[in-house]
């Protein structure tokens, strides 16, 4: 095959790719405005999903607070401006680091585990035995871990943001010698209602995305044990560079001036 | 004796001219089949020869190219999915593998299709499933067990328990006794026999096992090369007449029927 034929070949498995992911989407979201819902499963999920991550968002965002402050205050000091090291802290950690540090970390678990599961579901027939009992496995098994994750990632992310400002909190007063009372007013005096919800909008499309590409790698796996690794790397990768994508579409958004 | 009417004539299953290919490979090329009203048709053929696409094109789970599909008369090809769901609650199925809900015990695999698919409730649906239960040969302590604890017999045991639950009109089996020793393969071979007439169901099976198959056919169909080559009551087969029914029938190496050892 010669070199343009390739680059055609590639460009028109990419678009096939990007229709199949949007039929995916559209007919998961439309799933989700209607009926039946499955609360016990959307509540399985917020306990998979949010509750079971918190451990490692915790302990990420708490460490990135930390070095966050040590990081800054070394950088500042060098133009005596280290007076703005919590604002640096509490800023980064709600507008970026929380949502983007979650999302991925999240992506790791979750996104991994969905489209393992769903996976071995689909190569062990399970996904048409659904169907055949009257399931539609997109309400049963997509619409659940869709939810699930979009709305219990800002949740995660807020207390994210809660950890990773301690974190820095804690460098600040107890290592970097900063006033506990002038560290707390300075974290306040310049966060903004629009810093955090910028966070939790991209913590919200990040859940979204994660659960998305663990669904749709899951559910479109062939082959047996090696299909199922295959979809859970491309679930983590593909979720990953979303991840990266949406959030510079969305600091645009909000941000750009 | 009463004249039959034309509702009673009418097959349950009716195909025509059923095609299905994927990219250039042909793996139902014009396949017309009937199964009457609480018959028990088996459908032998080597592997690959197209027999679980089939099943799976009259389940709904594949889109036939063409040709046209009838369950009591009416085509379900290209149906919407609501309309299709609803034919759902007609069949019943066993899956080869069993294809167990992993992340259930095995009485909520059983109740599945009927808290789910018919909103019965939990408690009343766990009581006809231990009912299902026992008529596989399977106590109330096994109920409570994950899939995964089962041996592969059980696992068909209750993968044919969870076929019956919702009493279908159709059931189909799916290679029910591939990967069983001889004895378990005839206690599920039985199983079914009992089962499909008790409920009065038809039956529609594909395999490649002779004995299950002269045990719970009513008529046998051969698919070979993607068409049916054969077909007759399961008394006939060994008289068919028919070199590619008994080469396989026999399981001899030799004759018409060319494994495929290559990729094509």
């Amino acid at each position: 095959m010669n070199p343009l034929a390739r680059i055609g070949a590639a460009f028109l498995a990419f678009l096939s790719a990007i229709g199949r992911i949007g039929m995916f989407t559209a007919t998961a979201v439309s799933h989700c405005v209607r009926p039946p819902f499955y609360a016990n499963l959307l509540l399985r999920q917020f306990l998979e999903i949010g509750y079971y991550s918190l451990p490692v968002v915790g302990l990420t965002t708490l460490f990135t607070g930390m070095v966050l402050a040590l990081q800054s205050y070394t950088g500042f000091s060098r133009f005596s401006a280290e007076g703005a090291v919590a604002t640096v802290v509490v800023l980064s950690m709600t507008r970026e680091l929380a949502p983007v540090l979650a999302g991925l970390m999240v992506a790791g678990r979750v996104g991994a585990a969905i489209a393992a599961e769903i996976g071995t579901m689909r190569v062990t027939e399970q996904i048409d035995a659904l169907t055949t009992l009257s399931t539609n496995p997109f309400k049963y098994l997509i619409v659940p871990r869709l939810l699930g994750a979009t709305i219990s990632l800002p949740l995660l992310v807020l207390i994210g943001d809660i950890i990773g400002v301690f974190g820095g909190y804690l460098v600040g007063v107890y290592k970097l010698d900063f006033n506990q009372g002038a560290y707390i007013h300075s974290t306040i005096q310049y966060l903004e209602r629009m810093d955090v919800i910028s966070g939790l909008v991209k913590a919200a499309v990040f859940g979204f995305f994660v659960a998305l590409m663990g669904c749709f790698h899951g559910f479109h796996s062939r082959g047996g044990a090696q299909g199922v690794g295959a979809a859970t790397t491309n679930a983590v990768v593909s979720a990953s560079i979303l991840i990266l994508i949406a959030n510079y579409t969305i600091t645009e958004l909000f941000f750009a001036r | 004796m009463s004249t039959p009417s034309p509702a009673n004539d009418r097959p349950k299953i009716r195909l025509r001219d059923v095609r299905k290919s994927f990219g250039s490979k042909v793996v139902l090329d014009g396949i017309d089949l009937d199964v009457g009203k609480a018959e028990s048709l088996v459908v032998i053929g080597g592997s690959g020869s197209g027999k679980s696409v089939l099943l799976k094109c009259i389940l709904g789970l594949l889109d036939p190219d063409s040709g046209v599909i009838e369950i009591d008369g009416q085509n379900v090809v290209g149906l919407p999915r609501a309309e299709r769901e609803a034919f759902m609650h007609k069949f019943g199925m066993l899956f080869q593998g069993g294809a167990l809900f992993d992340s259930l015990p095995v009485w909520e695999n059983v109740a599945f299709g009927l808290i789910q698919g018919e909103g019965m409730d939990r408690v009343k649906a766990r009581e006809v499933a231990l009912t299902k239960l026992a008529q596989v040969g399977l106590g109330e302590d096994v109920s409570r067990l994950s899939p995964a604890e089962l041996s592969g017999g059980m696992q068909k045991r209750v993968s044919l328990a969870r076929a019956i639950a919702t009493e279908p009109e159709i059931i189909f089996f799916d290679e029910p006794t591939t990967g069983l020793d001889p004895i378990m393969a005839d206690v599920i071979n039985d199983l079914i026999v009992k089962c499909v007439r008790e409920l009065g169901a038809t039956a529609m099976s594909i395999t490649h096992d002779m004995a299950s198959a002269r045990k719970i056919a009513d008529r046998v169909a051969m698919l070979y090369h993607g068409r049916i080559i054969w077909e007759g009551p399961v008394g006939d087969i060994d008289a068919s007449g028919n070199d590619h029914v008994d080469q396989f029938i026999h399981g001899r190496a030799e004759g018409p029927i060319e494994m495929a050892i290559r990729r094509e």
